[in-house]
């Protein structure tokens, strides 16, 4: 391959390009389900292209194409250059990288056991015993139990002299039962150990064995069928919560980690994802969460969805703080946003989805450091308030400041402990406020990096990989429920 | 593009290489580019040129899907062979009975050369109108101007060919009124969709987002509660995408969690509310057969308030004895059969009638970060973006903070006062789907909550 990335950079500068790169991008994917006792799909599926960005004119340009023949990449870089050159008409300033980045390196992602070399036989089976136990439980209308992998191979070049390959790699896998009820028109679903399909991590098959699917399939038929009938979670103006991680996990991805995107802030994606109202004069002094919130950027921490050597630009992966004691510290940046925004250099969070996409700014993993909290002594502590756990659904404004979220399950704790399911749960507010309500947060024991593979951003729509370290966390004077 | 034949071609290798029982070919050829704008200049303009291939062979009652995106022999050769591989390690499908046989689907045009060839100095001239007129305004543009050319084929070993080219030019944008110190003060939305790119008026999408930017500048926040709103078809696009996914479907009727169970025959809207899909409607982005290679039939949801049917595939259709209606996602398919085509009846009032028909109302543009809360009630949460104002004596008075909502669709379309003349074609992200959506007014639309 690297002839063909020597030839698109020789091509780019010859026809005028001040600056190029090129991804040669290969992903395979597999994905093994079942629902109700029978193998509802194995798929898998193989794509491979490049993407060639460059800067004429003062201008960006990007061109990919799924055929790898050197014709064709002639033919790509002319295209990214004829688009530059029609970007130039309408630009505002020329586009400026800051200091040129050099790396010759590769990096791939630790894994103990690799995912596409186990039998399928044996990932069938696994899934099967997990789904016969949810179906088990009477009152189950529909369970479903899924892994998928992801193997990405990517190698990066650019005009500054960067060579680097990579090799990323995924293991996921959930369970999910559905209970229903015509009577009362009750759906109710519970999820293992995330929602929205399955929990995800830049390691191998050991992480799959690891979740215990078919060891926690009872209980999560026998929550979701208790749900059917457990009481309607009461509305309340300010109610203490308590997250469990997975939940808090996707609060810390929508309510911090997109409105730190400085893409976002400087009105690139306005008109699509929105903006922020993290703008630049709140770098450094504005107060986000209170002293126990603790937030970093970690593009190195093990096993996160995150996690990897080097971004899309060719930047080392880097953790920075992003909330120190509550105050809000640092974005996630690109080279041209740290330039323009006099940050220096770019912390390294540039991250394309696959061949065909330009890199943008997505979060690597943002994580909400560990507290001194233990679960138990968290949940002794608090004398009224509702346990919810793990995402139901989610809802947050297009500058990342009033957020709702829904939860599959709610415990009322009462006096110190868990006494009565709550269905339905929802809890609603606005993101510093919540944040600066956050009294106390769950030591390292309970602290999990979860995985999100499905963060939408971009246009056209790019699908990233995000990780979020979180332990359970308490929250006081928090609206609870608007279901009716 | 490479054409019906080249197209051919490559499928009727596929179907040699395969010594399955039965095998299907899809083939999937996507050229499309996209400029994007933001603070009124071009800041990511792109191309992509792919062909996705998706074979799934069929052995007995066992089946593999495999995929990729080489073309060459030697890599339509390997993905048969995946594809085998998997089905040989699959379990019985005791559901399988067999892949569809062929027949007819229309032909409709829907391929324009003038869109498929569009270049990128003509997508910046247009967006170049819009961020000139938006600068004259001292109001910020962003929006991404894209232009598509697909072909879709499908074959199987049982003699199924189908081949649709299209072509489809979408534009939105959203101006933001900015003062001297870069505070966003208000903002408006537009977007236009249309086969042919040469039918976008850069100028009346500028003129539509900038004024409605211009008059919701300095918004005032305004009490959650129930109100009487007026929805722009942009905000109707959400209803439909909802019931399509949460109701509209064999699936979801047979995983007992679509509001229409037990309902088919029933009342369940107002009775003005016809909705349907069409995948050959010739004026939308017609695709007339799904990924089996079915021809889609039109399918009424709602006839005049009455629930009566919903859209199957072969898996969904054999289980309750019917024939699919054509509306079939690839291969493996966790989501079952899926409405691309949703239209929903206009009414007879002008949207400047149904304006004064409300004495104290909400005006909402459009709808942003929907979930679904409850699918039986089709509950969804949201929040208002992009233009939402008060209403009163029939007039537009003031601009409003956004709102959250947290309101069923289903009881939305049972407390409709009108539902306007004019519709409007969307090009929704939901898998390519299209759809239109008429304006409507609705009483006790239910807000949550505002933004700051």
């Amino acid at each position: 391959m690297k002839d063909i990335t020597a030839r698109a950079l020789n091509v780019a500068q010859v026809r005028g390009a001040a600056y190029a790169d090129i991804r040669v991008v290969a992903r395979d994917t597999q994905r093994v389900a079942v629902k109700n006792g029978k193998v509802e799909a194995i798929q898998q599926d193989e794509t491979q292209g490049f993407g060639v960005r460059v800067i004429v004119n003062g201008a960006w340009g990007f061109a990919a194409s799924s055929r790898l023949e050197m014709r064709e990449v002639e033919t790509v870089v002319a295209q990214a250059i004829a688009i530059a050159k029609a970007s130039a008409h309408v630009k505002a300033r020329d586009a400026h990288l800051g200091e040129p980045v050099v790396n010759k390196e590769s990096y791939e992602t630790p894994v103990k056991i690799n995912p596409f070399t186990v039998p399928m036989n044996d990932k069938i089976d696994l899934l099967l015993r997990a789904d016969e136990a949810m179906r088990r439980v009477s009152g189950v209308k529909v369970a479903r139990a899924e892994m998928a992998f992801v193997r990405e191979n990517k190698l990066f070049a650019s005009t500054e002299g960067s060579l680097i390959n990579q090799e990323i790699v995924e293991s996921g896998c959930g369970i999910v039962a559905l209970a229903t009820d015509l009577q009362t028109g009750e759906v109710q679903v519970r999820s293992y150990p995330n929602s929205v399909g399955r929990h995800q991590q830049t390691r191998g098959y050991e992480f799959i064995l690891e979740q215990k699917l078919a060891e926690n399939a009872p209980r999560v038929a026998e929550e979701a069928v208790a749900l059917l009938t457990a009481e309607q979670c009461p509305s309340y103006d300010a109610a203490t919560i308590i997250l469990d991680s997975s939940q808090l996990a996707l609060q810390i991805h929508e309510s911090c980690g997109h409105p730190i995107e400085l893409d976002r802030v400087l009105g690139s994606e306005a008109a699509y994802a929105g903006t922020s109202f993290l703008t630049p004069e709140k770098l450094g002094r504005f107060r986000y969460g209170s002293e126990v919130v603790n937030i970093v950027a970690d593009a190195t921490v093990p096993g996160g969805l995150g996690t990897f050597g080097f971004d899309d630009e060719g930047v080392p992966a880097q953790k920075t703080e992003i909330i120190r004691n509550g105050i809000f510290v640092g974005y996630l940046t690109s080279r041209e946003s740290a330039h323009q925004l006099g940050l220096g250099k770019s912390n390294g969070t540039m991250r394309a989805d696959g061949w065909a996409r330009p890199p943008i700014i997505r979060m690597t993993n943002i994580n909400l450091l560990p507290g001194t909290w233990d679960v138990d002594a968290l949940i002794a502590d608090t004398d009224d308030g509702i346990w919810m756990e793990t995402n139901r659904s989610w809802s947050i404004d297009d500058k990342r400041l009033n957020f709702q979220f829904g939860t599959e399950l709610g415990w009322e704790i009462k006096g110190g402990k868990k006494t009565r399911l709550l269905k339905n749960a929802t809890y609603t507010g606005i993101t510093p406020q919540f944040w600066q309500a956050c009294d106390a947060v769950c030591n390292e024991k309970a602290w999990i990096v979860w995985g999100t593979p499905n963060c939408g951003k971009g246009q056209p729509s790019q699908v990233a990989h995000t990780g979020h370290g979180a332990a359970p966390a308490r929250f006081r004077g928090v609206r609870v429920g608007v279901i009716r | 593009m490479l054409g019906e034949n080249k197209i051919r071609e490559i499928t009727d290798q596929v179907l040699a290489f395969s010594k399955a029982d039965q095998t299907e070919v899809i083939v999937r050829v996507t050229e499309s580019a996209l400029t994007r704008f933001a603070n009124s200049y071009i800041h990511q303009n792109v191309a992509e040129n792919d062909t996705e291939v998706r074979v799934r062979v069929v052995y007995g009652k066992k089946i593999g899907v495999a995929s990729s995106n080489d073309l060459s022999p030697e890599g339509l050769k390997r993905t048969v062979g995946t594809a085998r591989a998997i089905a040989q390690l699959q379990r019985e499908d005791p559901e399988f009975q067999s892949l569809p046989a062929p027949q007819t689907a229309p032909r409709v045009e829907a391929f324009v050369d003038q869109t498929a060839s569009c270049t990128p100095e003509q997508r910046a001239h247009v967006v170049g109108v819009l961020c000139k007129k938006a600068k004259a305004q001292n109001v910020v543009a962003a929006g991404a101007f894209s232009t598509t050319a697909t072909e879709i084929a499908v074959a199987n070993s049982l003699g199924v060919f189908a081949y649709h080219p299209g072509t489809c030019a979408d534009i939105s944008t959203v101006m933001t009124k900015v003062t001297s110190v870069m505070t966003e003060t208000g903002s408006g939305y537009a977007s236009f969709t249309h086969q042919d790119a040469r039918q976008v008026n850069a100028e009346a999408i500028a003129n539509e987002a900038i004024d409605k930017a211009m008059r919701a500048s300095h918004p005032v926040a305004f009490e959650p509660g129930e109100y009487t709103v007026f929805l722009e078809e942009y905000a109707v696009l959400d209803l439909l995408n909802f019931f399509g996914m949460l109701g509209f479907t064999a699936q979801a009727m047979q995983e007992d969690r679509s509001f229409l169970k037990n309902k088919i025959g029933e009342k369940v809207m107002d009775e003005r509310v016809t909705i349907w899909d069409d995948g050959c409607a010739p004026h939308a982005i017609p695709l007339p057969f799904d990924f089996e290679g079915v021809p889609k039939q039109k399918v009424t949801f709602i006839e005049n308030g009455i629930a009566r049917g919903v859209v199957y595939d072969t898996p969904t259709a054999q289980r309750e004895g019917k024939p699919s209606t054509g509306h079939s996602l690839p291969a493996p398919n966790s989501m079952g059969p899926f409405p691309m085509h949703v239209f929903m009846a206009p009414g007879d009032t002008p949207k400047s009638e149904m304006l004064k028909s409300i004495e104290r109302g909400i005006w909402v543009t459009r709808f942003w970060y929907t979930r679904p809360v409850h699918p039986m009630k089709v509950l969804v949460t949201g929040m208002t973006r992009d233009g939402t104002f008060l209403i009163e004596n029939g007039q537009v008075t003031q601009p409003l903070k956004n709102f959250r909502f947290t309101m069923s669709y289903l009881a939305a379309l049972n407390q409709l006062r009108a539902i306007s003349r004019e519709t409007k074609l969307f090009y929704s992200d939901w898998g390519g789907a299209s759809r239109v959506a008429p304006a409507l007014v609705v009483d006790g639309f239910r807000f949550t909550g505002t933004t700051q």
